[in-house]
């Protein structure tokens, strides 16, 4: 019961939902950049939805089954093919031992998930399979080593499955413009009126500067009343705003603390939207309740636990 | 006390707005009380100088009632004054030798003291953990004497070793690891900040007293010490 790795490509990850529990020693939470599409992999298979798959961004990925499973691929179009047959992300596929999965380059999106029945079964470390590199968690061999040529990723237990796709309805177009929603907070106060306003009506570039750290924006400056501020716990989401007024929004391997000014924070599904953007994407934000950020989330999970996957093609 | 809403599933409680160790004495006792009081909805927690980041299960709670119950489990903490909360003192050993205090000579040329004065300065001090973040186990101690308060280099290196013994400003720190940093490297300790097998993991705590001892080239061989971690 496994995968192996025929080329890495340019970055595949193995993570999990993240390692919850250790940030108060330091230890970020890694996990899916974008967790609408990680999360509907899972449910297309019935995993459980915390169960490991692969994250791969850019594409060159390519790797061989050597047994009979199901797999589900969501988020970016990376150009995948099976036995060199092209195929669409969000739904599943049945494999069979020997068959080969090759993605070239995104057509859509930046981030594929390629989830296997029975999910993938690396060591566990502090309760997840997450990789975090920099931290020397997770992987294959449970200390963040890259994928490899030639490694092979143990699986579980395949569970039949009737082939399914996720709702047309909860697919997102990567390519459309991006508006998303910031809830106010942290040091919200300390910025003027006038940079406020400039925030919540410029437009930003997503920058070169992109990572599992976090997502570096250009465009008009911000300034806060404040240099710096006593460090302090950085949410999944939260918007930095450093001396050169270049937002920096924080996105899963972010360090646990820090000491910029932060203007406010993303949900995580805006968050995973973000990481579906690429250098040149642009992005514009809008303020929102919290508790607008919560009636989302909870419709989302709602639909995810208990909405029907459409069936068939 | 005020607790503030950061996105759906995390807020922020601040005790304070500048570092002191009153406000380190209520963070630690408030990540205690969260800790064992709130665990059935509570998926992780930062504690820092001033504040600690609540992050809750949303299918559990929501804005309301994460905020009703840290109120009521911090308020009836803070009436509470039979609740004592130990610190345990912990000695690190630190070899200030030249082959490892990469950054001693500008330490030594900002102060205008002596190597000797600057070990000395450096560890005669008690050091409170203030909060861990940047990298797995890295501990934020303070606060150093202000003679050898030398601030961050202007460019930081690409790779400090770990044990690596740092200054930045009014703070002090060791590399669990070998990351990239800036801080000025004065000594490094062949202590293990962070040990995946252990059961607490990390060294320190958020609240622990530090405290460095001096040891020569010698004794830190004996305990492990490593000039070349590649």
């Amino acid at each position: 019961m496994m995968l192996e790795i025929l080329h890495p490509g340019i970055l595949t990850l193995i993570q999990d939902l993240g390692r919850y529990g250790y940030q108060h020693m330091g230890v970020t939470t890694g996990g899916p950049m974008d967790e609408h599409a990680f999360l509907w992999a899972n449910r297309l298979l019935g995993n459980p939805l915390d169960a490991a798959q692969l994250e791969i961004t850019f594409g060159g990925l390519s790797l061989q089954a050597h047994s009979d499973t199901w797999i589900a691929l969501t988020g970016a179009d990376l150009g995948a093919h099976i036995n060199k047959r092209p195929v669409r992300p969000w739904r599943t596929y049945s494999i069979a031992r020997g068959d080969r999965i090759d993605f070239s380059a995104p057509l859509t999106g930046l981030r594929a998930y390629l989830a296997v029945s029975g999910g993938i079964q690396t060591p566990s470390k502090l309760g997840s399979r997450a990789t975090v590199s920099r931290e020397g968690l997770g992987a294959l061999d449970g200390a963040g080593a890259k994928l490899a040529k030639g490694d092979r990723i143990p699986i579980g237990k395949p569970t039949p499955i009737t082939d399914t796709s996720v709702p047309y309805s909860d697919i997102p177009d990567y390519d459309k413009p991006l508006r998303l929603g910031v809830v106010p907070g942290y040091q919200y106060q300390h910025f003027s009126q006038s940079a406020r306003a400039r925030f919540f009506s410029g437009e930003y570039e997503v920058s070169q500067n992109i990572d599992r750290m976090g997502y570096r924006l250009t465009g008009e400056a911000i300034r806060c009343d404040l240099d710096g501020i006593v460090s302090e716990g950085i949410a999944y989401g939260a918007i930095q705003i450093p001396a050169d007024g270049q937002p920096i929004v924080l996105m899963k391997d972010r360090q646990t603390i820090g000491g910029y000014p932060k203007i406010g924070s993303l949900s995580a599904l805006g968050a995973g939207q973000l990481a579906q953007r690429g250098p040149g994407a642009l992005v514009s934000f809008y303020p929102i309740d919290v508790a607008d950020a919560e009636a989302r989330r909870l419709i989302f999970n709602q639909r995810l636990r208990k909405g029907p996957p459409g069936i068939g093609k | 006390m005020r607790i503030e809403p950061v996105n759906e599933s995390t807020c922020i409680v601040y005790f304070g707005d500048q570092i002191s160790d009153e406000t380190a004495n209520l963070v630690r006792q408030a990540t205690a009380t969260i800790r064992r009081t709130m665990a059935d909805v509570v998926t992780d927690l930062v504690p820092s100088y001033t504040s600690v980041l609540v992050c809750y299960d949303l299918e559990r709670t929501d804005r309301f009632g994460i905020s009703s119950r840290l109120r009521r489990a911090l308020e009836q903490e803070a009436g509470d004054t039979a609740v004592e909360t130990t610190s345990q003192v912990l000695e690190l050993p630190v070899y200030y030798g030249q082959e490892v205090a990469l950054d001693l000579e500008d330490v030594c040329e900002f102060s205008g003291l002596s190597r000797d004065d600057v070990i000395r300065t450096h560890s005669e001090q008690t050091y409170r953990v203030y909060a861990i973040g940047f990298s797995p186990g890295f501990a934020y101690l303070g606060t150093t004497d202000p003679r050898i308060a030398i601030p961050r280099k202007s460019s930081p290196r690409l790779r400090v070793p770990s044990g690596s013994v740092g200054i930045a400003g009014s703070q002090t720190a060791i590399y669990p690891s070998a990351t990239p940093g800036g801080w000025q490297i004065v000594g490094r300790t062949p202590s293990k900040m962070i040990d995946w097998e252990s059961e607490s993991l990390a060294l320190v705590q958020v609240g622990d007293r530090v405290k460095f001892r001096a040891i020569d080239r010698e004794e830190f061989i004996e305990l492990g010490g490593q000039f070349d971690d590649a």
